[in-house]
């Protein structure tokens, strides 16, 4: 092994500091200013250190239950719940069987449907948000968690059945040959023999498609009106363009609302990362 | 028990996925093809019949105000992809060495990536703050400038600001994808290109370059699909403004069918950017299907 110079040594730990630095501080001064009071935060010059911590944002958008902004925050934080999870669940019910067959009965006409699968999940939104505005409005459906569930099954149902058969893919064919042999039906085997082979698989795809649905903002900030469905995202949009810019509130939100995603995101880094790559990557 | 032949089970566990697709993507672009065809109003229901022709797509192509929004999109994609790229595959060689704190370094990558799109254009709004941002006092407090500054209030600077905002979530993606593709390198082919006497500079261009171009044009193109369609961080931080300096094509969209309810424009424009993005997912599968041949 050749051993790296001593300058070289510096220039890496320098730059690793500094990476370091540029990935945490913009987050650790959205929590500072999460715990600080108004008068710090609008004083000349600057107080980075608060004079007191206090978590009373906290308190405003979570604990003080009759408060608006705490009725809009913890509405928020229940309907983007709702959404995300619906969101998911059915999508992968919709993606595990399709991404089997994509992966286990090829033919040449199915096999196109993967690339216009691909295709559908990166079009812009502008493309479909008029049509699927008015249907919903003649539905009935503008400003529910139903018409945010379905639209969201138009990106997410894609997307999963993408990264799932790029992942069943590994699995060998043979596995399915015994059983099939003995009678059993394909959606016996995906159940009994794939699906728990893939189970790392579908975990990854399970978190990429909820962080998808947590994260979009688009059709939510069209399709939603009031407290009955907005989600996340619109509700800390709507809090930054209050008249009253209560940074120290506004960073609250903010915080709380990436905690959820964040703490998924660290729990299931190794999903995470194998998601991102076989999302990305694999044809 | 009934056994269907190979190719009906095969399409038939493809068709809850088909019937999604067709109705939540398939009908609203024909429909959407369809009202940019019409004078389609969004407050009048009865505007939807009535028929255009070319008009929309005449209009929009002479209208300097859309034009516009397609040259800052191009401006926008261009400095953050090319900002995300190099910053990406730099923090992916950087990784890819051997150093205390790394696995720790590399776990704080998936914070930007994990943090929420509205909350990462909230907290760089916040940052970026004319009377009391933390960025005007950073750097007066150390002496690089001498007054506070509108950062996003300058039509000038805003959509450098905002393409800031994007680099930071999305570099850490560009380096999970290059750190992948870099620790399939052997060692031993580093060593003895070093052996053979090649400086660093040689040792990436030939050891190292062959091996990450292809995930990362793939990193590339993703990127640039997903950048052109911003709209997120604009709405939260600048609603296209100062005097339009940031306003993308999908907030012009955005703007042109909700707020003047014009939906049949709205669908002509919107069209016009699918077409953008159509040859840009075009790439990127005709990407994805090389890699998937060689690999």
């Amino acid at each position: 092994m050749i051993q790296p110079s001593k300058t070289q040594t510096i220039i890496v730990y320098s730059s690793a500091i500094t990476l370091g630095l540029i990935l945490l501080c913009p987050v650790l001064w959205l929590f500072i200013m999460s715990v600080s009071s108004t008068k710090d935060l609008t004083t000349l010059p600057l107080q980075w250190i608060p004079e007191d911590i206090s978590f009373e944002n906290y308190i405003k958008l979570i604990g003080d239950v009759d408060s608006t902004s705490a009725e809009s925050f913890l509405y928020a934080l229940r309907n983007s719940l709702i959404v995300a999870l619906s969101a998911t669940f059915l999508s992968l019910c919709v993606a595990i069987p399709a991404a089997y067959s994509l992966s286990r009965l090829p033919g040449k006409r199915r096999k196109s449907l993967l690339f216009v699968a691909i295709a559908t999940f990166m079009m812009p939104p502008v493309a479909l948000v008029l049509p699927l505005y008015s249907a919903m409005a003649s539905l009935g459906l503008l400003n529910t968690h139903i018409a945010l569930i379905a639209v969201y099954c138009g990106i997410l149902v894609p997307f999963t059945t993408w990264l799932l058969k790029s992942n069943f893919d590994a699995i060998p064919i043979d596995l399915d040959e015994a059983p099939l042999i003995d009678g059993a039906n394909r959606l016996q085997i995906i159940w009994h023999i794939t699906l728990p082979i893939a189970k790392p698989a579908l975990g990854a795809a399970a978190l990429m498609a909820v962080l998808m649905a947590w994260d979009e903002f688009f059709y939510a900030l069209l399709f939603t009106n009031d407290i009955r469905a907005k989600t996340l995202p619109v509700a800390i949009a709507d809090f930054a363009a209050g008249r009253v810019a209560d940074y120290g509130l506004i960073s609250a939100a903010g915080i709380l609302a990436t905690i959820p995603p964040v703490s998924m995101a660290y729990f299931l880094q190794k999903s995470l990362v194998s998601g991102l790559m076989s999302g990305s990557v694999k044809g | 028990m009934v056994r269907f032949p190979k190719a009906t089970t095969a399409w038939l566990l493809l068709t809850p996925m088909m019937t999604i697709i067709i109705g939540v993507v398939g009908y609203p672009l024909i429909k959407t093809v369809y009202y940019s065809f019409t004078a389609a109003h969004l407050a009048s229901p009865a505007t939807t019949d009535r028929w255009v022709g070319f008009k929309n797509y005449l209009k929009a192509l002479g209208n300097t105000k859309f034009l516009d929004s397609i040259e800052n999109t191009a401006y926008f994609v261009s400095v953050s992809v090319s900002a995300e790229i190099v910053i990406g595959v730099l923090v992916a060689l950087l990784l890819n060495q051997t150093f205390k704190g790394r696995t720790l370094l590399r776990a704080l990558l998936i914070l930007p990536l994990a943090l929420p799109t509205v909350v990462n254009a909230m907290m760089w709004r916040l940052i970026y703050g004319p009377d009391f941002g933390a960025l005007n006092a950073l750097l007066t407090q150390i002496g690089l400038m001498a007054e506070y500054q509108s950062w996003l209030g300058d039509p000038d600077l805003a959509l450098w600001m905002v393409a800031v905002a994007d680099i930071w979530k999305n570099f850490p993606l560009v380096a999970l994808i290059t750190l992948a593709a870099l620790q399939t390198i052997s060692k031993d082919l580093i060593e003895a290109a070093t052996l053979d006497g090649a400086n660093a500079w040689q040792r990436f261009w030939t050891v190292v370059f062959p091996a990450i171009i292809a995930p990362v044009s793939v990193a590339l193109v993703l990127r640039t699909i997903e950048a052109f369609k911003v709209f997120d961080i604009i709405y939260v931080m600048t609603r296209g403004g100062p005097a339009n300096s940031t306003k993308t094509v999908s907030f012009h969209v955005y703007q042109e069918a909700f707020a003047y309810m014009r939906i049949g424009s709205g669908a002509s424009y919107a069209l016009i950017v699918v077409l953008i993005s159509a040859v840009l997912i075009a790439t990127y599968l005709w990407l994805i299907k090389k890699q998937g041949n060689t690999a």
